[in-house]
């Protein structure tokens, strides 16, 4: 993913003359090509997040659309107040990439595992929240962050993650402010909303097992197009989350709360509210050692059979 | 003594080959560059007890470098703080010892991954030693990468103020950082008059020198006046494996079996 990130980024960078990319010390062997292209609109800040993220502020408020870019909780945790009062409060342009989300960088222990920042971003007014699937939705959601004129976060995976999208120059493929696109829709009962890399975990596990479940990836927790989602929740009865975050405050936190609203705003009946499963992480730090497969499945972060019966 | 210390980081080098070999993992180059320091620190300058991993008494380190956590795990087993096959899984599938610092390892004060955290966290441990009247030190080691992070200016401007003379830092100045070379990305010189203008006791020393290290260490324990100490110590990241030796390829690549074999061959030449 951070491959198809960069190579997009380039391609956005060779249009657009504002593209400016500060990385914190990181990024060896993924950032020279835009480094060597564009001398002039990068920087290594060195390892200094929270001057990473004024820096960039006062960039963007030269005019500059400006990625940050480090590994896990760095870009983000680690400067977050820059990133509410400096990029959003001032609705700048600033996209902040972190690589290594969720369990990614496993074995490196709970400093590296990226697990809450999604419910903590996900508060802050004026900013846009990604986390795109594959390398395709990593790529849609470059061009969409460079098109567009506002704070955005871009959660993306490791190295080497395989394409899940099919037909990706179909119309229904494309990316919009809040899309949510369809990945299968072979049942008329269960759907699994997936968010993040999680989608090709799920995506072989209906298909392993044979399910009649549909599958839907969202690669924006915020905001998420209501129409639509509305529609999936009236066309189905049962509805599983999946993410690779704390329950709290992340992506199933955030479709409980749209369901709700909708009830209240009187858009959906009693009888039409589908039946809830949330899959994340319990509330819990996992310090043992372990590839990002194996930390999934520790932290449940795992689909049952029995979910679809 | 000094030749006691010089076997020792050996072996903890030798170690730390083995486990960064077997679990594939990174960050060797800055886990040997601080193999000497640690040598000298655990054989016979701090005061701690394997035995007794929490000892009140006993002296603290804090290595805020937790990446480099390799041949501080490799020099707490040897110690025998615990069980030596307990490193086997190291950074693999179900093992505790993680690829950084893990405070669950007896031995270990403080989890450290994200750089820049551990200085301040020093620095209220000394502040706690200070207000109880313990006698006991804390001593912190940082990279010279790290010292970009603004939160080490924090504590490098108030531990003064605070007269932590208790607080030792030692500063792990291999002078390569994870995208090159510290001078290219955040020159940190002149960083003694740096350390001298925040009114800090500066040592500079060859941090492969173990007599210099001892004694810089043992000096620093004694000394008298009111200022915590900051010992700059030169090294070279990937320290012993000649072609892991001031390269930065050593701080993302693992061994292949034939450069194993090779570095094993090097570190065994020096028994
Ligand atoms: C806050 C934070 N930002 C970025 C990183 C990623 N990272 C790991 S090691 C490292 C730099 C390594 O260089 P240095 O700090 O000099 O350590 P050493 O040379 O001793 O290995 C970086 C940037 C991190 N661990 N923490
Ligand atoms: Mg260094």
């Amino acid at each position: 993913m951070r491959t198809a990130f960069i190579n997009q980024l380039i391609e956005e960078a060779s249009s657009n003359n504002n593209i400016f990319l500060l990385v914190g010390d990181l990024g060896f062997s993924v950032v020279e090509p835009f480094a060597e292209k564009f001398p002039d609109r990068f920087l290594n800040v060195g390892i200094a997040e929270q001057n990473m993220a004024g820096i960039a502020a006062g960039l963007a408020m030269e005019g500059y659309c400006v990625y940050i870019y480090s590994i896990g909780n760095f870009p983000t945790l680690r400067c977050m107040e820059q990133i509410r009062y400096d990029i959003c409060y001032h609705n700048l342009n600033v996209k902040i990439v972190a690589v290594g989300g969720g369990y990614a960088y496993g074995a490196l222990g709970p400093s590296h595992h990226a697990t809450e920042e999604l419910g903590m971003l996900r508060t802050i007014p004026n900013l846009v929240v990604c986390a795109p699937a594959d390398p395709y939705e990593a790529k849609a959601i470059t061009t969409f962050t460079a098109c567009y004129n506002g704070p955005c976060y871009i959660r993306l995976g490791k190295a080497g993650e395989p394409e899940v999208h099919k037909h990706t120059s179909d119309e229904s493929k494309q990316i919009v402010k809040g899309t949510i696109l369809s990945i299968a829709e072979t049942g008329n009962t269960t759907a699994v909303f997936s968010t993040g890399s999680m989608l090709k975990y799920v995506v072989d596990f209906i298909e392993r097992n044979n399910i009649a479940s549909s599958v839907y990836s969202f690669p924006f927790i915020k905001p998420i197009d209501n129409t639509m989602l509305l529609n999936l929740f009236i066309k189905y009865k049962s509805i599983i989350t999946i993410e690779e975050h704390q329950a709290s405050g992340g992506f199933g936190s955030a479709i409980l709360e749209l369901l709700y609203e909708f009830a209240n705003q009187g858009l959906l009946a009693q009888n039409q509210f589908p039946k809830m499963r949330r899959i994340a992480i319990n509330d819990q730090f996992y310090s043992v050692a372990g590839s990002q497969e194996y930390l999934r499945s520790v932290a449940g972060l795992e689909l049952k059979m029995e979910y679809f019966d | 003594m000094v030749n006691h210390s010089i076997e020792f980081a050996r072996q903890i080098r030798a170690l730390t080959l083995k486990l960064v070999y077997n679990a594939k993992a990174s960050h060797i180059g800055g886990a040997l560059s601080m193999a000497d320091i640690l040598a000298v620190l655990y054989d016979g300058i701090l005061n701690v007890d394997p035995g007794a991993p929490d000892y009140v008494e006993r002296d603290r380190f804090l290595l805020s470098k937790g990446h480099a956590c390799s041949s501080l795990y490799a020099t707490l087993g040897l110690k025998g703080f615990f069980d030596l096959n307990e490193l086997d899984g190291y950074a693999t599938n179900g093992s505790l010892f993680l690829s950084h610092t893990s405070h669950k390892i007896p031995g270990i004060e403080v989890s450290a991954g994200s750089l820049g955290h551990a200085l301040p966290i020093a620095c209220g441990i000394a502040l706690a030693a200070k207000r109880k009247k313990e006698q006991w030190k804390t001593f912190c080691l940082v990279s010279d990468g790290e010292l970009n992070e603004g939160s080490n200016w924090e504590s490098i401007l108030l531990a003064p103020q605070l007269k932590l003379d208790n607080l030792i830092l030692i500063i792990d100045y291999n002078k390569i950082q994870s995208f090159g070379f510290v001078k290219d990305i955040v020159d940190l010189e002149p960083l003694r008059a740096k350390f001298e203008a925040c009114r800090w006791n500066c040592f500079e020393i060859d941090g492969h020198n173990h007599s210099e290290l001892h004694d810089t260490f043992v000096k620093c324990k004694e000394s008298a006046d009111s200022a915590p100490k900051a010992i700059i110590a030169h090294t070279t990241k990937g320290k012993g494996i000649s072609f892991m030796e001031d390269s930065l390829l050593w701080h993302y690549k693992s061994p292949s079996e034939e450069q194993y074999h090779m570095a094993l061959q090097e570190l065994n030449q020096y028994k």
